[in-house]
């Protein structure tokens, strides 16, 4: 074969391997309670399926493929250690093996045990950082390099976060199951707060970002997908996968020609993806009708209210604001009240807006808060305030690390009338 | 598979000897103990005197050294234990969630050894 052939079948085999990766994974780690186990079985079984699928071509079905040969890996493994004078845990897992390779030979279909992978991965015992690496790498089939060059680590330190979060588990026996109904509506938001992080490490970067960032939106909206797809009662599920799609839609006009960051306001929404746009308006009207309207079906909803608008002046702001104040219910925080201030200043003109921005400064959660000063500076600039608009604007810039919204903000205090 | 729980609260946050509250915990630590012991999980458990009866020793070189007050000060303090045979750790995770000071102080769940 060709250098380019034979790059190629090693990029179209590695396509197949992730996409397979968590449905594999999550069957192996059931049958050998292991997370190590099952990577390495699976790892050798892929290191087979490149020397022999570009020879042999890919298998009818690649999956089957990857669990029967991984299942073999592992069946070997664990009689080199029987022979060797395994312990009862061992002997176990090789019996349920063994007993799997029959069934799945008599034909009989292997069950979807994503869910008790994804549960999991995201309990609360383990910290965020291990929740979020660990559903990449087990659920996403993510590699740890490309893990930890989004999230702007080490090679290593992110490995020795999956050792340190594996490690865990077994130690302390964190059960390998999806929780019972009393758990459930905690452990569901945990996994959806993991997904939506993941987004948000994507979207938060903004223009002039890596590709890797953009594709953290493109995972996390698969994640969202597997989600909805192994839970599609869940309103709350439908409604995160509705928000990350609605939100990732604008991607293309997130940019400017020169890179620099465009805001709602000032974005070319003949850029946006409609289609996809479609889809997470049907997947919300879909999720609202379940009769259960949580925080994230109420952040689509925010959303698609922007989505709908023809332009910014035509955005129907009183009803971002209702919405707002239903998410303020939901999920009290100063962040929410801000945005909600924001809304008005466009209802009622920036003076009103600014009134609620000195309530809310009162409480002083938002002074730390970067987003606040410049809504601030927006809204005295709107109402011809030129002082304390640079004032404000000089503060926001400072406060945030992001270097295109820095510039953002700066082009923003240059437009100022000089006083 | 065997955990121990440290019960830790703010001193002055336990109810006073005496108190009708204090009568309330000493019933509601009764009934957890019966709850427990009845599942089968109770292994041992006590609750520890205040930490002002704490001792802290260590040797080093050959020489012990014994100092008066808690291995550290912090403002929650140890103020008892249990060890509890559960089967996994959702299972510690509700028995410390029943044990009456987790209500306002905190409880460490931690997998004891396997010592085969």
């Amino acid at each position: 074969m060709t250098g380019i052939a034979a790059q190629n079948a090693q990029s179209v085999i590695e396509a197949i391997v992730k996409a397979e990766w968590g449905r594999v994974i999550s069957t192996l780690t059931s049958i050998c309670r292991d997370f190590d186990v099952a990577e390495e079985a699976l790892a050798d079984a892929v290191l087979i399926a490149l020397r022999v699928w570009p020879v042999k071509g890919v298998p009818g079905s690649p999956r089957g493929w990857l669990l029967t040969t991984a299942r073999r890996r592992a069946i070997d493994r664990f009689r080199r250690e029987a022979r060797a004078g395994a312990a009862g845990d061992e002997l176990a897992a090789l019996q349920r093996l063994e007993a799997q390779e029959a069934s799945d030979e008599a034909g009989q279909p292997i069950p979807d045990e994503r869910l008790k992978l994804i549960f999991t991965c995201c309990h609360p015992a383990l910290s965020l950082n291990a929740r979020v690496a660990l559903t990449l790498r087990t659920v996403g089939g993510i590699s740890t390099p490309e893990i930890a060059r989004a999230f702007v680590v080490s090679d290593e330190a992110m490995a020795q976060r999956l050792v340190r979060a594996k490690a865990k588990i077994r130690a302390a026996h964190i059960p390998y199951a999806v929780p019972g109904a009393d758990l459930w509506p905690e452990r569901l938001r945990a996994v959806l707060a993991v997904i939506y992080l993941v987004f948000n490490e994507g979207y938060a970067a903004t223009s002039g970002a890596e590709l890797i960032r953009q594709d953290l939106c493109k995972e996390a909206i698969r994640l969202g997908e597997i989600l909805q797809h192994l839970l599609p009662s869940e309103a709350e599920v439908r409604g995160l996968l509705a928000l990350m799609l609605l939100h990732d839609a604008r991607q293309p006009a997130r940019c400017g020609a020169l890179g620099e960051l465009m805001t709602l306001e000032t974005q070319d929404r003949a850029l946006w993806n409609r289609p996809q746009i479609k889809r997470g308006l049907t997947l919300l009207i879909g999720a609202l009708a379940r009769g259960y309207v949580g925080p994230y079906q109420v952040q689509a909803a925010i959303s698609a209210v922007h989505s709908e608008a023809a332009s910014f002046g035509h955005t129907d702001w009183s009803e971002i604001r209702l919405l707002y104040e239903k998410l303020y219910d939901l999920q009290p925080s100063p962040v929410v009240a801000l945005n909600a201030a924001v809304a008005t200043s466009f209802i009622e003109g920036p003076a009103a807006g600014l009134s609620v921005l000195a309530g809310l400064e009162d409480g002083g959660a938002l002074t730390a808060y970067g987003p606040f000063h410049a809504a601030r500076a927006d809204m005295h600039r709107r109402a011809g305030q030129g002082t304390k608009a640079r004032k404000a604007y000089k503060i926001a810039v400072r406060m945030t690390e992001n270097e295109a919204e820095k510039n953002f903000l700066r082009a923003r205090l240059t437009e100022l009338p000089v006083t | 598979m065997k955990y121990i729980f440290l019960i830790h609260s703010a001193e002055n946050a336990d109810p006073r000897p005496g108190t009708p509250e204090f009568d309330e915990m000493v019933a509601a630590y009764g009934a957890f103990n019966r709850e427990a012991a009845a599942a089968g999980v109770l292994r041992d458990g006590a609750p520890l005197q205040g930490s002002q009866t704490a001792t802290t020793v260590r040797s080093r070189g050959g020489k012990v050294t014994a100092v008066d007050g808690p291995f550290a000060e912090t403002k929650e303090v140890l103020g008892g234990y249990y060890i509890l045979e559960c089967q996994d750790l959702d299972e510690a995770i509700a028995w410390a969630g029943k044990i009456p000071t987790a209500a306002y102080g905190s409880v460490e769940v931690r997998p004891l050894m396997d010592m085969v």
